[in-house]
């Protein structure tokens, strides 16, 4: 087939404008990820015992702030990586911006204590399993995530695996954190991150192969 | 340059509305601007360039919806031209054989030439490969030109499954020129 008669076509037939973008699918995957999180998480883990508690606490609702955010970061920064040459617009800010204000009220929280206190703030009772089981509790939405980005055309596939991992760590982190005990700023800025980024490095590993097109 | 931005731009505008012929008057003025730009970057792989182009145009329809309307048009087709670019010499495995960089954007209206070769690949024999429910659709409709109603009429399939045959197929048939 001849170029010009590919052009035509590609411009004959049901009206050039009529496809949608397929948005619906990130909220498909959301949705789909966050309710694989939560079976995962209700037959692994269960939700905290002092959960109604917790409730009443003010870092509980900061903590759940910071992992909404990062998700949102994570999604802001996959939607503009799935349009080719789109900019980032912000989207490094916006991942930022949760993270550093947690360190702030983690370095108040350091300095309020004795330097023996420090340790357990910092590695609280869960550290070695709290980036873990974030990382598997994303591993449902990373797959949705992938699937939907396939949808568009990712143009820069390992930072597209890179926002995949992030949003799809970010959505875990926020179902993880009805279970998750652990309420200090120093514990949540470090551990909470590092869940968050080995989802993304392993998109930034996998996204050539996943997301060509 | 901006002069060709703005009348691409516009073409590819009327034609996301819904004007079949602009949508044609802004791939056909792809198709030269692509040529020019890859065939300046595959110098040494001139056989490639038509194949590329035509892989590029039926991209660039298959993921018209990723363009933002306040978006440069020339990011956007950049962008992919670049990514396609890419993709092919690495599947050929032969990056090395690039000599010239890739990274201004503006360079991809700065030309045109609308010359075509031959293409190597023949899109209308992977056409041929596509299953009925797609394979048809497009047949009818975007080579005969054919209403949905006539083509459902001739398929015996619903309008609905018109319409999403000639979409999938067309992403099937884009699929299929990365396989080869």
């Amino acid at each position: 087939m001849k170029t010009n008669d590919l052009v035509t076509m590609l411009a004959t037939g049901p009206a050039p404008g009529n496809a949608h973008a397929p948005t619906y699918r990130f909220v498909a995957a959301i949705g789909w990820g966050a309710l694989g999180a939560s079976l995962l998480m209700a037959i692994l883990l269960g939700v905290r015992h002092d959960f109604a508690d917790a409730m009443l606490r003010p870092m509980f609702w900061v903590k759940l702030a910071y992992v909404v955010a990062l998700a949102t970061a994570g999604l802001l920064a996959l939607s503009r990586l799935s349009r080719p040459g789109a900019r980032l617009a912000g989207a490094g800010l916006a991942l930022a911006t949760p993270v550093l204000l947690m360190w702030s009220i983690a370095a108040i929280e350091l300095a309020a204590v004795d330097a023996a206190e420090r340790g357990t703030l910092v590695f609280g009772r869960t550290w070695a399993s709290c980036p873990m089981l974030i990382a598997a509790l994303s591993v449902p939405t990373f797959a949705a995530m992938a699937w939907a980005t396939k949808g568009f055309a990712p143009t820069r596939l390992r930072l597209a695996g890179a926002a995949i991992g992030l949003a799809s760590g970010g959505i875990a982190a926020v179902i993880y954190s009805l279970h998750c005990p652990e309420m200090a700023a120093p514990f949540l800025g470090l551990w909470y991150l590092a869940g968050l980024l080995i989802p993304a490095a392993l998109g930034v590993l996998s996204g050539p192969l996943l997301l060509r097109w | 340059m901006r002069a060709n931005e703005d009348r691409l731009r516009g073409l590819l505008l009327l034609g996301l509305s819904g004007d079949a012929r602009a949508y044609g008057d802004f791939l056909d003025a792809l198709s030269s601007h692509l040529r020019a730009f890859f065939r300046r970057r595959l110098a040494q792989l001139p056989d490639e360039v038509e194949d590329l182009v035509q892989e590029c145009l039926l991209a660039i329809h298959n993921q018209r919806h990723t363009y933002e309307t306040d978006q440069p048009l020339t990011a956007w087709v950049h962008a992919i031209a670049k990514y396609k670019l890419i993709d092919l010499l690495r599947r050929r495995a032969s990056v090395d054989r690039l000599t010239e960089p890739l990274d201004d954007e503006h360079d991809v209206f700065s030309s045109a030439d609308a010359e075509a070769s031959e293409a190597r690949r023949d899109i209308g024999k992977l056409l041929e490969q596509l299953p009925d429910r797609q394979r048809l659709p497009i047949v009818f409709m975007k080579l005969q030109g054919l209403s949905v109603v006539e083509t459902a009429r001739m398929t015996g399939m619903s309008a609905s499954a018109v319409k999403v045959g000639v979409h999938r197929g067309l992403r099937a048939l884009a699929a299929k020129i990365r396989q080869e």
